[in-house]
């Protein structure tokens, strides 16, 4: 990522709202289409949310991403929680511990280009996803 | 924290959600209409969600449980106003809303909720005929 990302911690629903907002203001300035900045504020909003109900809180990391062909923008959440034992199971649609729908992980993952996960039991998750402009 | 105003409009409700909300606001909405419900007797809310430009699984959540929390209270919820963008977007997430009335804008809403009361209306209306009925034949 380039040195332009910004950094929100995430410990209330109030930093959750500033995650959107953030998100929102960097997908507009990167010219994303309305469709593609919808979605991608969507799934940022999932994913800031489990950083916070389930990782205990963290941080979430915005910025401008450019490859040879294209521009794009990069958010990485990151949070030091118990962590996710079973991926395969967290990344079905309907499955969740916590009383939700269980859409957020899934569908945040639909809802993007680029999507990875790095987390194990006690080590906390780290998600990285990418949206690219077209 | 802020809170979204509920608005009584002759014998509807309506619920214009004009913020960015934080989860802690929608759990307040929805106690705040079931108790407006109740307190009013109105038969029908309507929630008027045009400015929202997301509607992630926590709000679609929301929604759903303020139309099923309504139905027991005897009101019908109509969702007006939802963006092109919100609706793909919803769908590509996975929820599709079930339960769920929509109409395209306030106007449609309140012409839905007119529609289905007169419809409960006249199905009543049918019950207490058929008693009658009975008992005459009797
Ligand atoms: N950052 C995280 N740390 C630890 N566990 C997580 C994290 N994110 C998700 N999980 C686990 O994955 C499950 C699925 O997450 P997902 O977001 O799909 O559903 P949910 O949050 O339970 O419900 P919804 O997001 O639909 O309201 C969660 O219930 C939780 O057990
Ligand atoms: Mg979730």
């Amino acid at each position: 990522m380039n040195q332009e990302s910004r950094l929100i911690p995430v410990a209330t629903d109030q930093d959750v709202v500033r995650v959107r907002q953030l998100v929102r203001t960097v997908a507009v300035e990167a010219k994303l289409s309305l469709v593609d900045q919808t979605k991608l504020v969507t799934a940022a909003s999932e994913l800031a949310r489990n950083t916070l109900v389930y990782g205990g809180g963290g941080t979430v990391e915005v910025g401008r991403v450019r490859s040879e062909i294209r521009a794009g923008i990069r958010i990485v959440f990151a949070d030091q929680g118990p962590g996710i034992a079973d991926l395969d199971l967290a990344l079905t649609d309907g499955y969740t511990t916590g009383g939700g729908l269980g859409l957020g992980l899934s569908g945040a993952r639909r809802l993007v280009d680029e999507f990875a996960i790095d987390t194990a039991p006690g080590k906390g998750t780290t998600i990285t996803i990418t949206k690219w402009c077209r | 924290m802020e809170r979204v105003p509920v608005l009584k409009i002759g014998d509807i409700l309506l619920v214009s959600i004009q913020i960015d909300m934080e989860d802690q606001v929608a759990l307040q909405l929805q106690e705040d209409l079931a108790e407006r419900i109740v307190a009013t007797g109105c038969h029908g809310v309507i929630i008027d969600i045009s400015t929202l430009d997301i509607v992630d699984s926590f709000v679609g959540r929301t929604l759903a449980t303020i139309a099923s929390v309504s139905r027991v209270l005897d009101a019908e919820t109509v969702v007006v106003g939802m963006r092109p963008a919100v609706a793909i977007t919803l769908v590509e997430l996975g929820l599709s809303l079930p339960g769920i009335r929509t109409a395209l804008n306030v106007e449609l809403g309140i012409e839905m909720l007119a529609r289905s009361r007169a419809e409960t209306e006249v199905e009543l209306d049918d019950e207490d005929d058929a008693d009658q009925a009975a008992v005459t034949t009797s």
